[in-house]
């Protein structure tokens, strides 16, 4: 058989198609193993500086539970995980379970990664008693009720998560972020990656 | 009732799904054997085997139904989607506003497109214009196995006979959005498009097993090609529809992935509708034909199954679950990238026609047509696929909208309607410019006309010349009828005398150009966005606006806040024009509040009002004040986009309304 202009042409759709076939496999293999996010979304922020963002404070009856300020990213001696939630939003009740797991898995590692909590948009009262009910994971809290820190940061709605690496001359590196709930593959895939080699 | 809901149990449903794909797989096997081995009575079984798969699916849907309409929460479907309070009609149509159910709705739509080709009457010696017995068998065997694969992922992955423990005392309800009557039909006549595309797949891949074309393929083809696509028409123009008046933002399309997998088939299906005619008059183009097929049903089917697996990014959320998706890709493999492949090895064999092709005649411009369309097509797809596939390979997360689809659709849509135009007038092989040129006259002359009238009503320069080549559409589909009629015998020259495919064509060609007009007339609508107490005026589109007042309202399974309005004619005074009542609803059982937004349909505009949301506030003496946010739109031309919609489906429909014998009587006395 002689190959002829016809063959090829008449071949191109199915290349075509199995180039595409090939690109889904790779993003289904990425979904189960928890690289790719179709709704991923880019925030000018990552790899950048923390944002300058106005003081947060902390929530009224919690003495131990420090707020939020920019100050505190610049004496940073461990990476810190912050989260942003709210006690009114479902996928954050979804998620607290690897949080809650996750803060007890950090207490005895030699290399432990701070959890810092931004609650956006809620009353104190309400946020106090999720936190009573689901168990505090956070050592800092920031009440944002207005939400203007949540603008700095670039959030688009809760649960949101950043990680973010000590760095003396700026205060602070946005290495990751996501929008959307964290789970254990999640964590393993993005988090842990950065941990290594941090004293 | 007990009797029934035992004889219909789910359990029963769940047996019927799995002697339906027992049957689909024999229906997919036997007549092929029988085919090869020139056994009739074994080819003879696909009728029966097809009629028989149909059954067990309806019958499994009566179940579905039963246990529906009897609030059986046990069943893990209904317990997630119904409830109680859930009006009776949406118990029904709720069943295919999830995964299992609308892919239950899929294979049953397949099922009855398979029963439809089963009980037409065959070719026989005074009928050669109908379907041989031997294709028929064998385009039902193709049919069964793509029946069968489906119905084994609803089987494994998607039952939707699923029982639950604990039983819920109640369900949890129904998305309120989707509890709309346009969405009850959205679905099966979406999917009835999607899936009536598998009959002219399964047309082409029968050629390309034989190698070659029957004589008449094309025309046995042609109305498949035509429901299908007369019935995704439809379905397209009902589920903007509703994103226009439910959602109520204002809007009718996203270009939402979604969205897109159902406009990227419904270009290759209008693609594959034009080809269809060459092939069958020309006896051109027939490889391109088959690609077209297989393209459309394989589009139809990524389309659907795409979504469903979590890798678009899409604001029509079905429960995704990565697990499904790599047996919907293996499916969508088998199937697509199968017959793809099919065609590489064939299609350079198929027979090269050695007539002339003439670039101004009819086929000229259907192929010009195609070309375009396929572009379209492409663009979208481009823009659909561009996001995942950019994050995938260089791992930048961006997301593709309006603005491009705007940018690259329009430039393309132009053309496509100034072809479309000159194309009825153009005869098959080879047209003379100057027998042309009058018979485009009058629509020419009817379109330069409005040159200034559209300037200055559309609101851009674009939209303006855009809606100037939709006039064109209308004009030359209604000259070149009227000039039709003026070519019959004196005694004959009535409306009902013309072929019904011109009629049909022309039809189709003025919903397209409607529709055009309506989206044009959509770039000058105008919205204000209000914060006012009862009492207050607002002055919108030369029209005054008046808040009159807010009151509770009660519904079968919701709380409201309805807000009065009053449009009067130019200014508190005039005429009043319209009173609208949107609404905000609560639905306690979801925690789901929706818009109810209240639309005046004129025919030249849409007056549009949507309540945002109530405040109370106190003044300082303690008194209550309540405020809403309302959301006003002036929309011009909004309903003629679906109306354009609407007659395109209408000319598919008249296309396949049987010719009437005495009509084909009298043409041939007129010919003798």
């Amino acid at each position: 058989m002689k190959l002829t202009r016809r063959h090829l042409l008449a071949a191109l759709p199915a290349l075509g198609a199995a180039g595409l076939g090939a690109g889904f496999v790779r993003m289904l293999h990425g979904l189960n193993q928890g690289h790719f996010d179709p709704r991923a979304i880019n925030t000018p922020l990552t790899g950048q500086p923390v944002p300058d963002f106005p003081t947060l404070s902390p929530l009224p009856d919690a003495p131990a539970l420090p707020g939020l300020a920019r100050e505190n990213f610049q004496s940073l001696k461990q990476p810190v995980l912050l989260f942003i939630w709210a006690s009114w939003c479902l996928p954050c009740v979804e998620e607290i379970p690897f949080i809650r797991q996750l803060a007890t898995s950090l207490v005895n590692r030699t290399a432990p990664l701070a959890l810092w909590g931004l609650c956006y948009k809620d009353q104190p009262a309400s946020a106090a008693r999720w936190l009573e009910q689901a168990g505090n994971p956070f050592t800092r809290l920031g009440m944002d009720q207005e939400g203007q820190a949540a603008i700095d940061w670039g959030v688009t709605g809760v649960p949101e998560a950043f990680l973010i690496m000590p760095a003396p001359q700026t205060g602070g590196r946005i290495v990751w972020h996501r929008t959307g709930g964290l789970t254990d593959a999640l964590y393993q895939a993005h988090i842990r990656p950065h941990l290594e080699g941090t004293p | 009732m007990t009797t029934l809901a035992t004889l219909f149990c789910p359990e029963g449903g769940h047996f019927a799904l799995a002697l339906a794909c027992a049957l689909a797989f024999m229906q997919g096997v036997l007549p092929l054997i029988g085919l090869r081995r020139a056994d009739s009575p074994l080819t003879a079984l696909a009728r029966p085997l097809a009629l028989s798969q149909c059954l067990a699916l309806l019958f499994a849907w009566t179940c579905l139904i039963v246990a529906s309409l009897g609030d059986d929460f046990s069943l893990k479907l209904i317990a997630e989607t119904s409830a109680i309070s859930k009006p009776w009609v949406y118990k029904i149509a709720g069943l295919w506003g999830n995964h299992e159910g609308s892919l239950l709705l899929w294979v049953t739509l397949l099922a009855l497109w398979c029963a439809g080709l089963a009980l037409l009457p065959g070719q026989n010696a005074t009928r050669p214009e109908r379907l041989p017995c031997r294709l028929r068998a064998r385009l039902l065997a193709l049919l069964g196995l793509v029946g069968a694969g489906f119905q084994l992922f609803c089987l494994t992955t998607s039952n939707p006979f699923l029982r639950l423990w604990p039983v819920p005392a109640d369900g949890m309800g129904m998305n309120p959005l989707l509890q709309d009557p346009g969405l009850a039909v959205h679905p099966p006549l979406l999917y009835g498009g999607y899936v009536g595309f598998a009959v002219p797949f399964a047309f082409a891949i029968s050629a390309l097993l034989d190698g070659k074309t029957e004589a008449l393929w094309a025309r046995y083809m042609r109305p498949w090609v035509i429901s299908a696509w007369a019935l995704l028409t439809l379905g397209i123009t009902l589920g903007s529809w509703w994103s226009y008046s439910v959602l109520g933002w204002g809007g009718y399309w996203f270009w939402d992935p979604v969205e897109n997998a159902a406009l990227i088939p419904w270009l290759t299906g209008t693609a594959l509708l034009h080809s269809v005619l060459v092939v069958e008059k020309r006896n051109l183009l027939q490889g391109w034909c088959l690609l077209l097929a297989i393209a459309t049903f394989a589009f139809s089917l990524s389309g659907t199954f795409l979504v469903r697996s979590g890798i678009l990014n899409s604001v029509h959320a079905f429960a995704n679950d990565p697990a499904r998706g790599l047996f919907i890709l293996g499916l969508l493999g088998l199937y697509g990238g199968g017959s793809l492949l099919l065609f590489a090895i064939r299609a350079p064999a198929l027979p090269v026609p050695q007539t002339g092709f003439s670039p101004l005649s009819r086929e000229g411009a259907l192929l010009l047509n195609n070309i375009l369309l396929c572009t379209l097509c492409a663009v979208v797809l481009t823009g659909t696929l561009y996001p995942p596939f950019m994050q995938l390979l260089f791992g930048r997360t961006l997301s593709v909208g309006k603005p491009f689809f705007d940018a690259t659709t329009i430039p393309l849509t132009l053309p496509l309607l100034a072809v479309m135009g000159v194309s009825m007038a153009l005869p098959w092989r080879q047209a003379r410019a100057d027998r042309l040129l009058p018979r485009l006259a009058p629509a020419l002359l009817i379109t330069a006309g409005a040159i200034l009238p559209a300037f200055w009503l559309f609101p851009t320069p674009l939209a303006a010349s855009t809606a100037l080549l939709a006039l064109w559409v209308i004009s030359a589909a209604l000259c070149d009828l009227a000039l039709r009629l003026q070519a019959l015998p004196k005694g004959d020259r009535q409306l009902h005398r013309l072929p019904r495919s011109l009629w049909a064509a022309s039809l189709a060609h003025i919903g397209v150009g409607v529709t055009i007009l309506g989206l044009c007339g959509m770039a000058g609508s105008q919205e204000r966005l209000i914060e006012a107490r009862p009492g207050t005026h607002a002055t919108l589109a030369g029209r005054d606006w008046a808040l009159t007042a807010l009151t509770a309202h009660h519904g079968p399974n919701y709380e409201a806040v309805e807000a009065h309005l009053t449009i009067r004619q130019r200014d508190t005074h005039g005429p009043v024009l319209a009173e609208l009542t949107p609404q905000i609803r609560l639905f306690p059982q979801q925690g789901q509040r929706t818009l109810h937004v209240a639309i005046l349909h004129r025919p030249l505009e849409d007056l549009y009002a949507a309540l945002g949301s109530v405040k109370e506030e106190h003044d300082p003496q303690g008194q209550g004040h309540y405020t809403a946010i309302l959301r006003l739109h002036e929309n011009p031309l909004a309903s003629w986009i679906w109306l354009g919609g609407i007659i395109m489906a209408l000319g598919g429909v008249l296309h396949l309304l049987p010719a009437r014998r005495r009509l084909i009587h009298s043409a041939g006395k007129a010919r003798a």
